[in-house]
């Protein structure tokens, strides 16, 4: 294929996804709208005023930034997963292997997919968090670099998990026993700073704890890991997850026999 | 230009738990050939075009598509492929026209272009007036015809069909086998896979019979009918028959009072039947053959119960 062509097939994948998640908006974009103003009624606005101030600014404040990392954490995953196991199941990911589109367009395709849905509800609950929070932006290109990184790694991770899944249970495995409670140890609701240190030490295990708290830096400069070392770490994950979700493509796990 | 659509040599495919399913094939297709590839199940037809369309990975051999080899030439060699599986494999929740337009883009044609090309095929398979319909929605015979316009938007030299008309009443099945007619007629080479032997009979001019991972038969459809020894002939009378009339050197019985089942062997000519016929005052107005002469020669080939058990579905 020419670079055109490639071009226009990776346009017609993420365009694919785009229409995919908007027609089933109900399923994609309402509920974490609802969740995240759950979230902000029961932890900003009720608990929030009387746990007090956390890493120096108001609690509804603290949890803001994490809730929204959480949203579009969740959603990344929850989109390519479901997508592409999708396609597994019914069988129309055929249309795509039996077409000249190489193995890093239709990856490629499927994570800017997953990115485009974080971006939505990150967007969504971010215009929600501004009805509970006053949120600045301390730094923009540290939010904006944060957020893609963070929605293309678990694009990534959703995509292995739809490439090895057999069932839809398989699909729901991880994000239930794996990611919802790393994200809820990663520093959402607490700074990690009040932790007993074996805690404390252990958390720094955790990589969602470097997304959330540098996206956390970024919105209000303050943070419990070096954003540095965060980026570092995120960025090694990207690498390694396209490269390993290459190699399944290319060895056609689970997709050709 | 290359005048072989499709050369494959010494193709072999064992699957994971140690299957044969292709024990090396060699099989070549010429360009705008209207070609059947026959077999019972299991024979290997679905592995063979599994490979042909990247689905299943080959073990051992070589595949070419207009001179295109289709593992270092990928891209170029699927661009001149379009493939109408056997099971429904389009997203049942998108529309016709976005299944189409996606399609092509996948093969990297411009958004105008696709849309101009969905509408253009959606059109030509009466499916126009569904294009904005839930494809879950369509009928079974409407989803078939949507998976042809959908192998066909980026406009395939080689189009493969597998089972294309299983399952669809006479009616349909009839309009299909025009349809395919036609673009094969502007220069489309296309293979198929059918249950339906009057369908390669009609439909093709080569045919390659495939059984147990091995091409046992590869010939044109006219010679391979030639093979047949005998074939059973249905004479329908005008007058009732009390008893069989002679036939000699014919075999046939009497079915009942009105009709005189014939083998008739390719060492004679039916005017000799019916000069016999005549001379004993038997007026024929019907004749039709037992069965279709394809199957019984698929039945003769391939000779098992599971060939029979094929042919009768």
């Amino acid at each position: 294929m020419t670079p055109r062509e490639k071009w226009v097939a990776f346009v017609t994948i993420l365009l694919r996804e785009v229409r995919r998640f908007l027609r089933i908006w109900p399923q994609t974009l309402l509920p974490p709208a609802i969740t995240i103003t759950l979230y902000f009624l029961i932890f900003g606005a009720l608990i929030g005023p009387r746990i007090g101030p956390m890493a120096g600014v108001s609690y509804i404040e603290f949890v803001a930034p994490g809730l929204i990392m959480m949203s579009i954490i969740t959603n990344t995953y929850g989109n390519v997963v479901s997508s592409f196991y999708g396609a597994k199941f019914g069988r129309s990911v055929e249309e795509l292997l039996v077409s000249p589109v190489p193995n890093w367009i239709i990856l490629t395709g499927f994570v800017a997919g997953g990115v485009a849905r974080g971006l939505a509800v990150g967007a969504i609950a971010t215009v929600l968090s501004l009805f509970f929070a006053r949120l600045s932006l301390s730094h923009a290109g540290i939010v904006l670099a944060m957020v893609l990184l963070t929605a293309v790694l678990f694009s990534l991770a959703g995509f292995i998990n739809a490439v090895f899944a057999r069932s839809f249970d398989d699909i729901s495995i991880i994000p239930t026993f794996v990611l919802t409670p790393l994200t809820y140890l990663g520093g959402v609701f607490y700074s990690v700073e009040l932790l007993p240190d074996f805690w404390r030490t252990l958390s720094h295990l955790n990589p969602i704890l470097y997304m959330i708290n540098t996206f956390r830096y970024g919105v209000l400069g303050v943070s419990d890991v070096p954003v540095g070392v965060a980026f570092a770490l995120v960025g090694v994950f990207v690498v390694a997850l396209y490269a390993y979700s290459l190699y399944l493509l290319r060895t056609s796990k689970g997709l050709r026999s | 230009m290359a005048e072989i659509a499709l050369s494959i040599r010494g193709l072999r495919k064992t699957y994971d738990n140690g299957f044969e399913a292709l024990k090396g094939i060699d099989l070549e297709v010429r360009r705008g050939d209207f070609f059947a590839l026959l077999g019972p199940n299991g024979a290997g037809k679905s592995t063979t075009i599994g490979i042909l369309c990247s689905l299943v990975r080959k073990t051992a051999g070589k595949v070419e598509v207009f001179g295109k080899d289709i593992d270092t030439q990928f891209s170029a060699a699927k661009k001149e492929i379009g493939v109408v599986p056997q099971e429904f494999n389009f997203n049942h929740f998108e529309k016709p026209f976005d299944i189409l337009v996606t399609q092509a883009g996948y093969y990297g044609l411009p958004r105008a272009l696709a849309r101009r090309r969905a509408e253009h095929y959606l059109k030509a398979l009466d499916l126009w007036d569904k294009r904005a319909e839930q494809s879950r929605m369509l009928s079974g015979g409407m989803k078939r015809r949507l998976m042809i316009a959908r192998a066909l938007v980026h406009e395939p030299k080689l189009l493969i069909l597998d089972e294309p008309t299983a399952g669809v009443d006479i009616e349909l099945r009839r309009s299909l086998w025009q349809f395919l007619r036609e673009i094969n007629a502007r220069g489309t080479t296309i293979i198929l896979t059918t249950h339906y032997l009057e369908e390669a009979e009609s439909l093709c001019r080569h045919v390659a019979i495939i059984d147990r991972g091995r091409i046992v038969e590869n010939t044109s459809v006219r010679a391979l009918i030639q093979k047949l020894p005998q074939e059973v002939f249905i004479l329908d009378t005008r007058e009732p028959l009390a008893t069989l009339p002679d036939l000699s050197p014919f075999r046939g019985r009497l079915r009942d009072d009105h009709t005189i089942e014939v083998e008739v062997d390719r060492r004679y000519s039916l005017n000799e039947l019916f000069a016999k016929l005549s001379r004993q005052g038997v007026e024929v107005v019907s004749m039709r053959n037992r069965a279709n002469r394809l199957e019984e020669l698929f039945v003769m080939l391939v000779g098992n119960g599971a060939a029979t058990a094929e042919v009768a579905a």
